[in-house]
């Protein structure tokens, strides 16, 4: 049950073969190729803050998947057809979890090295911002998908989404572009850790938000 | 595979939306082959006491009892209106390991249609696609929110042929609708009798 469900899953999300798009690396490429030309191609200027470029770009890329990863299903019926079979609204959650972080994460990693070359991020300073990027991402698709359930039945949920999910990032931004700025890895523990909390908080809170959906 | 007899018991259920009480004091009891028609108009409470007896939503008062495994067929269809029919409905066969998934798309004269994407499918043709997937379940105790409409009459006579033959094999099928089913030795009760008189109304 479990496996076909993270079949289905990946399927409608996985940026180049279901319905989603790739829309979220793209964008994230967008932004670090127009970084350089906004403030110009000074290499000393862009080795100080092309890691927080890369990092706010990271951000909001992890908004957009938010809109078709909960409220789409809830209007299918998919959720209540899984409930009626058994399967817990938590287990769900964490599936989608799972299935987000894949068709996010891993592609903006890759995306990255691009990135950081537009950008002129070498060396040790690229190696950080990579492991950043790793144990930052769960995170940031964890507090994506609870917020992603909760606005799931609000009329304006898309554009709210992003609102709340700024302020809920940022201890993982501080810590992930902190750890570059004194080219520190042992800060990344703070996001490795950021994330772990997040990651195994998401999928309850998340089903319970899609249970007080239905009772709307 | 004898298991324990199906049954579908609502006691004392009472039930709001939003703020509103819907109907309260309803009691009932289905056994094996027994099948229940819901009639009300529109927002009466039938989808409510269908959500409730599904246990999707927690009642206001009383309680739902049921033993077998449960079959619901709403307007929300659960199947994905991007892909094909045919691949819709295979995830939720292969999840249910329904028997003769063939069979049943023929039954429903959906088969046909299998290559095309739910979306561009008609009203009726995805009621009879989320009917297809209600008989893959092959569980014993049905629930059916206005399976008729948007229905033509060949296919509505198929939905009451579905409904005696689920009956005659020992399941239970309750049904909400404001169509008549023809579907001898049917129980009915309106959902309107148990509504709050209005002084209680303000739960």
């Amino acid at each position: 049950m479990i496996l076909a469900l993270l079949r289905r899953d990946l399927a409608q999300f996985f940026p180049f073969t279901g319905s989603g798009a790739a829309l979220p690396v793209v964008f994230f490429v967008a932004v670090a190729m127009l970084f350089p030309f906004a403030v110009g191609p000074d290499a000393n200027l862009m080795a100080k803050t092309g890691g927080g470029v890369v990092w706010i770009a990271a951000l909001l890329a992890a908004i957009l998947p938010l809109e078709k990863l909960v409220a789409r299903d809830i209007a299918l019926g998919f959720f209540d057809q899984l409930r009626l079979r058994g399967t817990t609204e938590e287990a769900m959650m964490a599936v989608r979890l799972i299935a987000h972080w894949l068709s996010f994460g891993p592609p903006l990693l890759l995306a990255t090295f691009p990135a950081a070359a537009l950008l002129k991020i070498e060396g040790e300073s690229f190696s950080i911002l990579l492991l950043g990027l790793l144990a930052g991402t769960p995170g940031l698709a964890a507090i994506g998908l609870m917020i992603a359930a909760l606005t799931a039945s609000l009329r304006a949920g898309a554009a709210l989404s992003g609102l709340l999910l700024i302020p809920l990032a940022l201890p993982i931004l501080i810590f992930g572009a902190g750890a570059l700025a004194r080219t520190d890895a042992a800060t990344l523990g703070f996001v490795a850790a950021t994330s772990l909390l997040l990651v195994a908080i998401a999928p309850f809170a998340a089903g319970a938000a899609i249970r007080a959906a239905r009772e709307g | 595979m004898q298991a324990p007899s199906p049954f579908l018991a609502a006691e004392n259920l009472a039930c709001r939306r939003g703020e509103r009480l819907l109907f309260r004091r309803l009691s009932f009891r289905l056994e094996a082959g027994a099948a229940c028609h819901v009639t009300g108009a529109n927002g009466a409470g039938k989808t409510t006491l269908i959500q409730a007896l599904a246990g999707l939503t927690r009642p206001y008062a009383g309680e739902v009892r049921r033993e077998g495994a449960l079959a619901l067929l709403a307007e929300r269809t659960g199947l994905d209106p991007d892909l094909p029919l045919a691949k819709a409905l295979a995830f939720w066969f292969a999840l249910d390991n329904a028997a003769e998934p063939q069979a049943i798309m023929a039954r429903l004269r959906i088969a046909g249609l299998a290559d095309v994407p739910v979306r561009y499918l008609s009203t009726g043709q995805q009621k009879r696609a989320a009917l297809a997937r209600v008989l893959g379940q092959a569980a014993p105790v049905w629930l059916l929110d206005e399976p008729l409409s948007g229905l033509d009459t060949a296919s509505q006579d198929l939905v009451s042929a579905l409904v005696r033959e689920h009956c005659a094999g020992g399941g239970i099928a309750l049904i909400a609708s404001h169509q008549p089913l023809d579907v001898p030795g049917m129980t009915s009760f309106a959902i309107e009798d148990f509504a709050p008189a209005e002084e209680d109304a303000e739960a």
